[in-house]
């Protein structure tokens, strides 16, 4: 494992009964780098991801994530991640200033720093008239933006973002984009699902999964250059259509 | 510390934000304790007698003025017809029917003794044993009456009296109320606690915040605490409300001391609490939450004694009633409230609800999983 790995992955297993949803993958993820973790429906991609997250224990395999092992020491990962799950998840009958009072207090940020990051935040949403709001009103793809925004609201090390722009319009994907960017930028490291392959061409690097096992990883480009198609798109396909595995 | 403020903070927002929470909380005491203790009432009054009198004397119309005279029974057929008194029963227009055969006075007269043929409706069992003991009561009066008519020496008088006088202990005129609300108030306890609070945790599970929750460094006992505190403090404001309520609406004033009754309601919420806890860690959406909270609400309340008495159950239901914890505190509000018994008089019920509070709770947390 390099010092230089934000998420160092070996051999990581998750069965469920005779079931293998994600069956050894290995791989590593750089600091500051955007890395699109693509996969067809059901390919494990949304099972590994709760693994480095710590919500999904391994069935076996090691993985190192912002520096802890993923076995001992669990809840020091939790400091440095950030998550943003497929499913919408913050309360909806919480005002976005009390989410973001929430959601920094529970990881330690005190009063005067919630109050400059929401402050920040609210600008750089363009959010200031619903701060006292309740989340639930606000259309969907705000609510993308906000929930990026919160799960970053602790400055992690690394974000992991599950399908961050599933439903939202290409607009606000535009713009959720340019958050991502921001975010490597700033030197976090970003861990990112989609199954739009537009959006996978902004990626660093992208791995390919298919069947619970990755089958491609590299830039984008050469992957193109690799499976000999015009972009992601068609080397998608290509790999996707091995799979044995149903859509459900 | 810090940690669970914010988590207290945000829970209190959600619950005095949820509408429903809120109606849960403030009118479902008033209406529980307001309508049920009315309706749910032991006391059989109305019940209608068909008399049968074939034997058209001047007792057997003194008898039947003396029952249709008591508050008890309404007269509602007359007839001198067995057949359509018993038709009256199958229509249920009559709950009880008095034979008074041919010849009654005449017999009991000259042979100084006559027999009377009772019959009794007994789809409803409490009806009908409650007709019975009050309708023999009459007939026992009246054959005193009788007899002092025709035997004025009563020294002659082959059967002892014995004569019984009663007196009803702490609660003297057996007003139905204060024996049901007491009871009532821990249902209402219970659901709070329990429910309210399995339901909370599950609704976070389904809408998908206990992931959001679970990446974060929060520690479990963090969120538990910070779940079943709410509940706790929401619990024992109920418990207020239904006690005021109690008050005003029926005068009910424990006999006891209300720092008793607090006591061990602090102590019965922690152990439903965990129960609570318990339900939302091996359910997944509020819908099975509230099935299996459905379950153990009917089972609790039939087999707390709410209704019927513990001691005249069967030897297995009374077993099972005592790891009922709704039990426990119900008997305990009943000799608070109407006896006036000190924390030394249910020291063991308070031992019993601490040790169901430390088994659940246990069992609860340990099942309850971060990571799963």
């Amino acid at each position: 494992m390099s010092m230089e790995a934000a998420i160092s992955v070996s051999d990581l297993t998750k069965r469920f009964g005779d079931f293998t949803a994600v069956d050894g993958i290995t791989f590593d993820v750089k600091k500051g780098e955007i890395f699109g973790f693509l996969g067809a429906n059901g390919a494990g991609k949304t099972t590994a991801m709760r693994m480095l997250c710590g919500l999904s224990l391994p069935t076996s395999g090691q993985a190192n994530v912002a520096g802890f092992d993923l076995y001992k020491e669990p809840e020091k990962i939790k400091k440095n991640i950030g998550y943003m799950s497929q499913k919408f998840s913050l309360y909806g009958d919480l005002t976005i200033r009390e989410n973001n009072r929430f959601y920094g207090g529970i990881y330690g940020l005190t009063d005067q720093q919630i109050k400059e990051k929401t402050q920040f935040m609210l600008e750089h949403l363009h959010l200031e008239d619903q701060a006292d709001t309740l989340v639930r009103a606000l259309p969907l793809g705000w609510k993308q933006k906000l929930s990026f925004s919160v799960s970053m609201i602790h400055d992690p090390k690394i974000v992991f973002l599950d399908e961050p722009t599933g439903g939202v319009d290409p607009i606000t994907r535009r713009e959720f984009w340019s958050m991502i960017y921001e975010a490597a930028h700033s030197g976090t490291t970003v861990f990112v699902t989609t199954h739009y392959m537009d959006e996978a061409e902004y990626c660093d690097r992208v791995s390919i999964m298919v069947d619970g096992k990755i089958e491609a990883m590299d830039s984008p480009s050469a992957l193109s250059k690799q499976y000999n198609a015009k972009g992601m798109e068609e080397v998608f396909v290509q790999l996707a259509r091995k799979a044995i595995r149903s859509d459900n | 510390m810090r940690t669970l403020r914010i988590l207290l903070e945000k829970e209190f927002r959600q619950i005095f934000r949820d509408p429903a929470i809120l109606r849960l909380i403030f009118i479902m005491p008033i209406i529980q304790l307001l309508v049920l203790p009315l309706a749910a009432d032991y006391e059989v009054k109305d019940i209608n007698i068909a008399i049968v009198d074939q034997d058209h004397s001047s007792y057997s119309r003194q008898l039947t003025d003396k029952i249709s005279a008591s508050t008890y029974f309404n007269l509602v057929i007359y007839t001198h017809s067995y057949n359509e008194a018993i038709r009256g029963v199958e229509k249920d227009m009559a709950d009880v029917v008095l034979q008074i055969p041919p010849s009654f006075e005449k017999k009991l007269i000259k042979e100084n003794e006559a027999k009377l043929f009772m019959a009794l409706n007994a789809i409803n069992g409490v009806k009908a044993n409650l007709g019975g003991v009050y309708l023999r009561s009459i007939i026992n009066d009246f054959n005193g009456e009788v007899r002092l008519d025709w035997l004025q020496f009563p020294r002659f008088n082959p059967q002892p009296l014995i004569r019984i006088s009663s007196i009803n202990w702490f609660n003297p005129l057996l007003n139905y109320q204060f024996f049901m609300v007491p009871g009532i108030l821990v249902i209402l306890v219970t659901l709070v606690g329990s429910f309210l609070a399995a339901l909370n945790i599950v609704k976070e599970k389904e809408i998908g915040t206990i992931e959001q929750i679970n990446v974060t460094p929060i520690r479990k006992h963090q969120f538990i605490l910070g779940k079943l505190i709410p509940f706790w403090i929401l619990g024992l404001l109920v418990l207020s409300i239904g006690l005021l309520l109690a008050r005003i609406f029926y005068g009910i004033i424990p006999a006891g001391s209300l720092l008793t009754v607090y006591l061990f309601a602090a102590v019965y919420l922690l152990a439903v609490l965990g129960l609570g806890l318990l339900i939302s860690t091996y359910t997944e959406t509020q819908q099975q939450a509230m099935l299996i909270s459905f379950f153990l609400m009917m089972v609790f309340i039939l087999l707390g004694g709410l209704y019927t008495s513990i001691d005249s159950m069967p030897k297995w239901a009374q077993i099972f009633t005592m790891f009922n914890p709704v039990t426990y505190f119900i008997e305990v509000m009943r000799m608070v409230v109407l006896k006036g018994s000190n924390l030394y008089d249910i020291r063991y019920h308070l031992l019993i609800v601490s040790g169901f509070g430390v088994f659940l709770n246990s069992w609860a947390i340990i099942n309850y999983k971060k990571r799963s």
